[in-house]
Parts: structure tokens; C-alpha cells; sequence
């Protein structure tokens, strides 16, 4: 096995990259602190494989720096960096059997006696009984296994993985994701996961940072960005998200009051973002409630009516789809405990969620229109 | 009727087999013959004289000898000269590349006689004096466009990412060169040169206009012809398509025993698996 060792955090400073015209990384400054498990999430094209190309030094940044620890690596070239890549390809070399893949970045850095070290590493990912193969004998899993393998196996700095499971199926990508979490536990190297998968960013990493036009939109441990996204872009792109553009209307100590479409909804102050006046209400769909219209609603919830236009049966849940009296759709899940109770397109009801789960984001320049889908941007 | 139409495309293929194999069958036939005059065209009857004496004809050993050294020095400098041309093609973006992928095309494309004459009168007026050397420099000329075309497919089939982890995983771009590109280009260099070879030491019409007073085997074939062709070069002839022949079974066999191999790798893999799978039952 391999010895968990001391490792360095990782800084990004102003970093910047241009093709043309084009700003794919725009001044982006962050630490990834050693050891962690750090997913960079975001649609195609938002700068996270560029950031990732540039750590690796597969591409030059236009501007700012990359330094692991106190060290400055801007300007060195890709096989001089302490960092290995496992590519979105695997880019495993197919001339090769699995032993000499693995074997190849220790072979070109000139270190003597690899056999035990290829072999720790194979035992590592499970696949001692395949290092005489080629790689095109291996599934998808297996190659992928080997890719981490190959890079590990050099105890790098930090590792970058782009896009790893998105070649394999669901069914696959699960357990690697298990896979990859225990052999980031057991090696304790920095992780830097670039994926447009949220899911998968959220259940394997510590850190999220989502990404959105080159910047970092928010970043922060899973459960708490998605609890409290401080923009419409992460509100939408983690998961599922239901805006309502309002204008404050009063600020009390703990709470604001924002009134939207004719009805007023509370947010506390602790979960409100918008340093103004436009406010967007946001709720999350599995927070929110459906019940009969008429029905009673507990104190301290916000509510809305409306008519259901669409019932979608998940199995472990319901999803709703509700249309407002101004016509917004909005998104509710339900979880199926209790059977038989469901209402059906067509009925009349009312929507409620507890005030303290509502989040307040900054509307300003924004209108009604762009906010309120409840769809996802992806 | 039915047994003709189930069996129309064995006998179709048969019969063009039999189409393109009949000449070199006759020309190895005829390299067993023993005729009494210059005109080795009818069966007179067995010989193994122009095998064990194959040189017995003045000029033919020569001739062949000439036309291998020119295609081997021809194939080398044109496969050389062709990678690194495909490798830029490939890998740069240069100004007038365009233009060089469209005018490496144009030797492929030109009629032997228009080339074959061209270069004569470039060389005359130069006054460079004919032989071996302007046969060389004509036979790299066209080879290289082949050479090109082969070994830019096959790099273009290559995926970039494999160079970016070698280099990711220390290899400097000379070893990455080495270790990675190489090899993994290497079958489209070596199938380039082997074409290469065949188109040289094959070629007729360029070399003869520019080939002065020596003597390549192709010249000395179409020279021996104006006045009966001496069993020697049946010999030789079928000597080649033999060694080409070889070449072609020797990659057959090795592409067969590595996908034997691979099978029964795989097929040891499932047996395996099948043994656990029966030992997890018997258990449960």
C-alpha cells in the first residue's frame, strides 16, 4: 500500500486564460488545501478543463500563477510538475501492457528497482492478475482503474482528474466513484475532480466549486451550497431550484419580507444574499409541500396555489409540476410514505414550505422572465 | 439453380483470383522451362538451370542488384524525408500548409511519361550527368508522396491525448517521441517504406528516361524482351513474388497468433471466472 504522505495546498492566483477573443478562465484565484478531495463542477465550457490543463501544464496561462505549496510551477513544463493527469480518454498507451502503463512515468524519471512499486500500485486498484495485458483487453473500468494507477503511482502532488467516469455506464460510475473515494482515502493525495456531473461532484468531494463563464460562482462543502446557493446559476445548476423575482418590502432583525407576484414570502436573514432591494425567493423542490387547496398549512410556512399539470411517479418519489396564478411552473418532489395519497393533474392545490428553508438571491438586472423556469441550465 | 445462386460470389472471387494469379503462375512455369532458342513462350520441358544458374545471363544479376540498391537507398531517404514531412503537416500550422497538402498529391496524380520526361529535360539542362544517382533522386520524388499519405493517416488516426500523458508522466518531448509517437506510428512508417520499395525497384518509365546507360532490372527485362527473354529473369521474377509472398504470410501468421493468444486469454479469463462462480455456489 502506498504511505500517506505530507502534501502541499494548491494555489491558484488571477489565473486567466484567452483563446482569441475568448476568456475560458477569467482571473481565477484559489487554494485547494492538501488532501482534499476537490470537485470543479460546471456546464461544457465553463473554463473547469482549462483550469485543469493549465495545473497539469498541458497549456500555458495567459495570465497569474500556479504555485503547490510555496513552489511556483507557472512556468514549467508539464513533465517537470509534481502533478499527474488521469485523462477523460484514459489515454492509456496501447503498445503497452497494463504493467508497463503503469511502470512508464517511473521508468522516464530513471528509478531503479519499479517491480515492487508497480506492483503495490496494481494490487492498489485490483488489477495484479491483469499487468500482462494490453489495455484493449481490459473493460472500461479496469482502463480506468489503470489510468489512476499510472498516475498515482508517481505520488503526485495532486492529481487531476477530467471528466474520469464519463464514459462509463451508471451502474459503473457508481462504484468508481466509491472506488476512487476509497483510494483518494488511502493514499491521502490532493484530488482535483473536473466533472459536469453534479451529482458525482457532490457525492465524491469535500469541496465543490461550481463554475459558470470562467469564474467560480460558489464553492463550499456539498450540503451547504446546495442548501444555500448564493446565485441563480448554482441555484439551478445543483439540482433543481423554484425563483420567484419579488422586491424587498420590509427587514425585520432575523427576516426580510419580499413581495413577489402579489404575495409576500419570508426568508431569514441568514439565508438571504441580495444586498438590495430586488430579491429572488428561492426553494428547493423537496422542501416544499403539496396539499389540497383549503387545506390547513402549519404557521410559519409560505404558501402558493395553483393547478398541477404534471404528475411524474419516481418510485421513491413524486415530482409535481405546478402551475402558478401568473403562470410559472414550479417544480415539487414528495416523498411516496404515504401510498395512495397523491393528487392528480388537474386538482387544485396549494404549495407551502417552511420559511426557514427559503433562500434569498440578488435580482438586481435581473427580470422575472430569465429567473423563473424551474428547469435546470445545463 | 439454387446451388448457383448460393454459390455466385465463391465463384466469382475464384474466377478473379484465377484472372490475377495466372501470370505469375505462368511466369513460374516458365522459369522450369528448357527452350533451345531465345523464345521462352511454350513448354519445351523441365530445366533447373536458370535456378542454379541464375546469373548465367550477363547482366541480369547486375541489373537486379542495381534496381534492389536503388530501391533501398531510394525507399530509405524518401520514408525519412516523408515522416518528417507528414509530422508537419499533422502537427504544425504553418502558413502555405494547405498548399503542401494539395501540391504533395501532384506526383501521385502526374503521368509517369510527363515526370519521367520533365526530369530528363530538367537534368540535361543542368547537365547533371545521367545513372544511378538521377534514378535515385526521380524514384524519392514520387516515393515520398506515397510515404506521406500513409504515415499522415496514421497520425492523424492518433489520439493527442496519449502524447499530452506522456508528457504528463516525465517524458520530455524527446522521449515522448521515443517512447510514445514512434512506436505507436511505426506499422503506418514500415507500411509506407514496404510500398515505397515496390513502387522503386518496380519502376520502369521514370527511370528509363533518366537512367542513361545503367541498367535496372525493370530496363533490363523490357531490353532482354526485344529479343526473347532469357529464362533467368522468370526466375528472378517469381524469386520476388515469392519473397513478397513470404512477407505477406509471416504478418498473417503473426497477426493470428496474437489473436490466438488473446483468446485464450480471454478464454482462461472465463474459465476462471466460471471456477469462482460454481465455488461462490457450491458455498451458499
Amino acid at each position: 500500500m502506498v504511505e500517506s504522505r505530507k502534501v502541499e495546498d494548491l494555489h491558484l492566483r488571477n489565473l486567466t486564460k484567452r483563446f482569441g477573443d475568448f476568456v475560458a478562465v477569467d482571473d481565477l484565484t484559489l487554494t485547494i488545501p492538501a488532501g482534499s478531495f476537490f470537485a470543479l463542477l460546471g456546464p461544457s465550457g465553463c473554463g473547469k478543463t482549462t483550469t485543469l490543463r493549465m495545473v497539469a501544464g498541458l497549456e500555458d496561462p495567459s495570465e497569474g500563477s500556479i504555485s503547490i505549496g510555496e513552489q511556483d510551477v507557472t512556468g514549467l513544463r508539464a513533465f517537470k510538475r509534481p502533478v499527474n493527469t488521469v485523462f477523460q480518454s484514459y489515454a492509456l498507451f496501447p503498445h503497452l501492457d497494463i504493467f508497463e502503463n503503469v511502470a512508464f512515468g517511473l521508468r522516464r524519471r530513471g528509478v531503479k528497482d519499479i517491480k515492487p512499486a508497480v506492483e503495490a500500485m496494481l494490487e492498489l486498484v485490483e488489477l495484479t492478475p491483469m499487468a500482462r495485458r494490453k489495455p484493449k483487453q481490459l473493460s472500461g473500468g479496469q482502463q480506468q482503474r489503470v489510468a489512476v494507477a499510472r498516475a498515482l503511482i508517481n505520488e503526485p502532488e495532486v492529481l487531476l482528474l477530467d471528466e474520469p467516469l464519463g464514459a462509463l455506464d451508471l451502474k459503473l460510475r457508481r462504484q468508481m466513484q466509491i472506488e476512487l473515494k476509497r483510494i483518494q482515502m488511502e493514499v491521502g493525495t490532493t484530488f482535483v475532480h473536473v466533472t459536469h456531473d453534479q451529482e458525482e461532484a457532490m457525492t465524491m468531494a469535500d469541496t465543490v466549486a461550481v463554475m459558470n463563464e470562467g469564474r467560480i460562482e460558489q464553492m463550499g462543502a456539498p450540503a451547504d451550497i446546495y442548501e444555500l446557493p448564493e446565485t441563480v446559476f448554482v441555484a439551478r445548476f445543483l439540482g433543481q431550484s423554484n425563483l420567484f423575482a419579488g422586491r424587498r418590502e420590509s427587514s425585520g432583525s432575523d427576516s426580510v419580507t419580499v413581495a413577489a407576484h402579489g404575495q409576500q414570502f419570508t426568508i431569514p436573514n441568514s439565508r438571504n444574499n441580495a444586498p438590495g432591494g430586488d430579491v429572488i425567493v428561492g426553494v428547493r423542490p423537496e422542501k416544499m409541500t403539496i396539499v389540497d387547496a383549503g387545506d390547513p398549512i402549519p404557521d410559519a410556512h409560505d404558501r402558493i396555489a395553483g393547478r398541477v399539470v404534471d404528475v411524474s411517479y419516481t418510485g421513491v418519489s413524486t415530482q409535481y409540476l405546478v402551475k402558478t396564478s401568473w403562470g410559472e411552473e414550479i417544480s415539487v418532489f414528495e416523498q411516496n410514505d404515504v401510498v395512495g395519497d397523491q393528487s392528480a393533474v388537474g386538482d387544485s392545490v396549494e404549495v407551502h414550505w417552511a420559511r426557514d428553508h427559503a433562500f434569498g438571491l440578488d435580482g438586481t438586472g435581473t427580470s422575472a422572465d430569465d429567473v423563473e423556469s424551474a428547469m435546470p441550465v445545463v | 439453380m439454387r446451388f448457383v445462386r448460393r454459390h455466385i460470389l465463391t465463384v466469382a472471387a475464384f474466377i478473379v483470383l484465377v484472372y490475377l494469379f495466372i501470370p505469375v503462375a505462368v511466369v513460374g512455369v516458365l522459369s522450369f522451362n528448357d527452350p533451345p532458342s531465345k523464345y521462352n513462350t511454350k513448354w519445351y520441358g523441365f530445366s533447373l538451370d536458370a535456378w542454379t544458374n541464375m546469373c548465367g545471363i550477363p547482366g541480369v544479376c547486375e541489373s537486379f542488384v542495381e534496381s534492389i540498391k536503388i530501391g533501398l537507398i531510394s525507399t530509405f531517404v524518401a520514408t525519412v524525408l516523408g515522416t518528417m514531412v507528414a509530422f508537419a503537416l499533422v502537427r504544425y500550422r504553418f502558413r502555405g500548409r494547405k498548399t503542401t497538402n494539395l501540391l504533395i498529391f501532384l506526383p501521385m496524380a502526374t503521368p509517369e511519361v510527363v515526370m519521367g520526361s520533365s526530369l530528363l529535360a530538367l537534368f540535361l539542362n543542368m547537365t547533371f550527368p545521367l545513372g544511378t544517382t538521377t534514378v535515385i533522386i526521380a524514384h524519392i520524388m514520387f516515393t515520398i508522396s506515397f510515404v506521406v499519405v500513409a504515415v499522415k493517416a496514421r497520425l492523424q488516426g492518433l489520439d493527442p491525448s496519449l502524447e499530452e500523458a506522456s508528457r504528463d508522466l516525465y517524458a520530455d518531448s524527446r522521449a515522448t517521441f521515443q517512447h510514445v509517437t514512434f512506436p505507436l506510428v511505426a506499422p503506418g512508417i514500415a507500411g509506407a517504406a514496404l510500398l515505397g520499395f515496390a513502387l522503386s525497384f518496380d519502376d520502369f518509365i521514370i527511370s528509363f528516361f533518366n537512367a542513361g546507360t545503367l541498367v535496372t532490372f525493370p530496363i533490363y527485362v523490357w531490353g532482354a524482351a526485344q529479343r526473347g527473354i532469357p529464362v533467368q529473369v522468370n526466375a528472378l521474377a517469381t524469386l520476388v513474388f515469392l519473397v513478397a509472398l513470404a512477407i505477406v504470410l509471416i504478418a498473417q501468421f503473426v497477426a493470428w497468433r496474437r489473436r490466438k493468444a488473446l483468446q485464450a486469454d480471454m478464454a482462461s479469463r472465463d474459465a476462471d471466472l466460471k471456477a469462482l462462480s460454481m465455488d461462490a455456489l457450491s458455498r451458499s
